[in-house]
């Protein structure tokens, strides 16, 4: 049980570090993106191929931190051009364009099969001791991705996004130009997904492009919507909220006799999506939102 | 200081600005009257960038910023108000105002995180100034409100407020006097003259032409497109061209 709530932990953690820089994205500068499991998921490659290859993990991480920022500016740049509504299409287009590449890149990627054998970060302590060091890792990264939010938010920097957010046509008559504001958005962001990838990457030693559907990015928007868009104090209980959901919907089988496997996956979905929806219903800024805001 | 020459403006070859030439001279004061639809807005849109002109060419304070980007005329010192405010809504009046300051190196992720003191001092001193220039246009007291919940009037001053944050050297102001109810319109007044007594040239739309004409110095009669009068406020309305096109003969 306790090796089951680590792994519950580190799967919220990891979501964790996704909502906070969609949160920063959406919450703070209003833009709609629907791509962010691309950027996970090339967190996760780059980082599971080079230590594949023999890097040191720490290096790895760097390295799938700057690959995913890097990835963010063309699709930071079509956000300038783009309007909310149609770089919603476009980031949600990237994503699957990614996901593609990962599957048809054979050659490198191994395509669908995955790849197997992933180095375990902290693997030396061996099991269920490494995966405590990797929660506790991962506490400590989310901690500190939670921290950089804030001070950003609370800098110009931040104030100038809320007024890009609030009119961004304002800001161009004002002398600014948001797109310089807004890259950078898009690659913190990126950054952190990329991250978070590693994490996962390392943490279930397996990965196949079919992990990284849009599903993901949406669970994503969920968790933010369900703890109040715009605070980070909300994406990470919306996390947990949402984690909840989905795995206590597991244990719902339990209680329904006669059904099949095939057939709970679906109720479990329908279940989950009820929940969502009766909680939009009557708590509709979120857990920590501010009402209106 | 602003020179346009032969400006056009086309939306599906429909010519909303009509080969306008114009000239503002440094420290102006200049109305711009003309029913609707005849052009005002868009040349405004022209000279501040952010609508593109089909012909023509465009110049201020020497510089040719016919294909330079708005923001870029911004920093120049060519600032504009629009008709419909356009306030950041959940920024407090005083937010509103920093964020309008040019401030281009303290507004950078690398300030957030490691030039916070910095930053915060350069918003202090920027804080003195938007404090002045609240007390200019009288939203000293709303200073810490949401500008969402600033009254039409008050939004409009808002706007005024934050052009100025830039240190302009010339104004374009959209029909800064719709919507503001008569208490306010001689507050408005006031700002505009301290504006002006500042040496900031000004270019206004309105229609509302007694307030107009206490104000400026010369007066343009746009119609169709084009300019069809432009010289002293009481020559120009008597004008018979003028009357004929834009007061339907009555003044």
């Amino acid at each position: 049980m306790d090796a089951y709530l680590i792994a519950v932990g580190t799967v919220v953690l990891i979501y964790a570090l996704l909502a906070i820089g969609l949160n920063l994205q959406y919450g703070e500068t209003g833009l709609i993106n629907f791509g962010h499991v691309a950027f996970f998921a090339l967190g996760a490659y780059a980082s599971a191929l080079l230590a594949l290859r023999g890097w040191p993990l720490a290096v790895t991480f760097a390295v799938a931190a700057a690959v995913a920022a890097v990835a963010a500016i063309p699709l930071g740049l079509a956000a300038l051009r783009l309007r909310e509504d149609y770089l919603a299409i476009a980031t949600l287009g990237f994503s699957e364009t990614v996901r593609l590449m990962l599957q048809e890149e054979r050659a490198i990627t191994q395509g669908v099969q995955g790849l197997p054998a992933i180095p375990k970060l902290f693997g030396a302590l061996g099991g269920a001791r490494a995966d405590l060091a990797i929660f506790v890792a991962l506490l400590v990264a989310v901690a500190l991705a939670a921290w950089a939010t804030h001070l950003l938010k609370t800098s110009p920097f931040g104030r100038l996004l809320r007024a890009i957010r609030d009119n961004e046509a304002a800001v161009v008559a004002l002398g600014k130009d948001p797109a310089r504001y807004k890259i950078q958005v898009f690659m913190f962001g990126a950054a952190l997904a990329g991250i978070a990838g590693a994490f996962y990457a390392h943490f279930l030693t397996f990965i196949t492009p079919d992990q990284f559907v849009p599903l993901v990015t949406f669970y994503v928007w969920m968790s933010i919507i369900l703890g109040g868009v715009g605070s980070v104090r909300g994406a990470l209980a919306g996390t947990l909220l949402l984690v909840a959901f989905l795995e206590g919907s597991r244990f719902i089988r339990d209680l329904l006799p006669g059904v099949a496997e095939v057939q709970m996956a679906s109720i479990r979905l329908a279940v989950v999506g009820l929940a969502l929806i009766l909680f939009m219903l009557y708590r509709p800024q979120g857990l920590f939102g501010k009402r209106g805001g | 200081m602003i020179e346009a020459r032969n400006v056009r403006v086309e939306f599906d070859g429909f010519r909303a600005v009509d080969d306008v030439s114009l000239t503002v001279a440094a420290g102006s004061m200049v109305g711009i009257v003309g029913t609707n639809g005849a052009g005002k807005t868009t040349l405004f849109g022209a000279i501040a960038g952010q609508i593109a002109v089909a012909r023509g060419t465009i110049a201020f304070d020497g510089h040719d910023i016919t294909r330079i980007p708005p923001n870029r005329r911004s920093r120049l010192g060519l600032a504009r108000t629009f008709q419909v405010p356009r306030e950041f809504g959940r920024l407090s009046v005083m937010e509103n105002l920093l964020a309008s300051a040019p401030n281009d190196r303290h507004e950078s992720l690398a300030a957030a995180w490691f030039g916070r003191g910095a930053a915060r001092r350069a918003d202090g001193e920027i804080g003195e100034r938007a404090d002045e220039v609240l007390t200019l246009v009288g939203l000293r007291p709303m200073r810490d409100q949401p500008a969402a919940s600033l009254s039409g009037g008050q939004k409009k001053l808002l706007e005024l407020a934050r052009a100025l944050m830039g240190s302009p050297k010339c104004m374009l102001l959209d029909e800064p006097f719709a919507g503001v109810n008569p208490v306010l319109m001689g507050q408005l007044l006031d700002v505009l003259c301290a504006i002006h007594a500042r040496g900031i040239a000004l270019v206004v739309i309105e229609h509302h032409l007694q307030a107009l004409k206490t104000l400026v110095q010369r007066l343009i009669v746009m119609d169709q497109g084009r300019v069809i009068a432009d010289g002293l406020p009481d020559a120009v309305l008597e004008d018979a061209l003028v009357q004929d096109a834009y007061m339907g003969g009555v003044v």
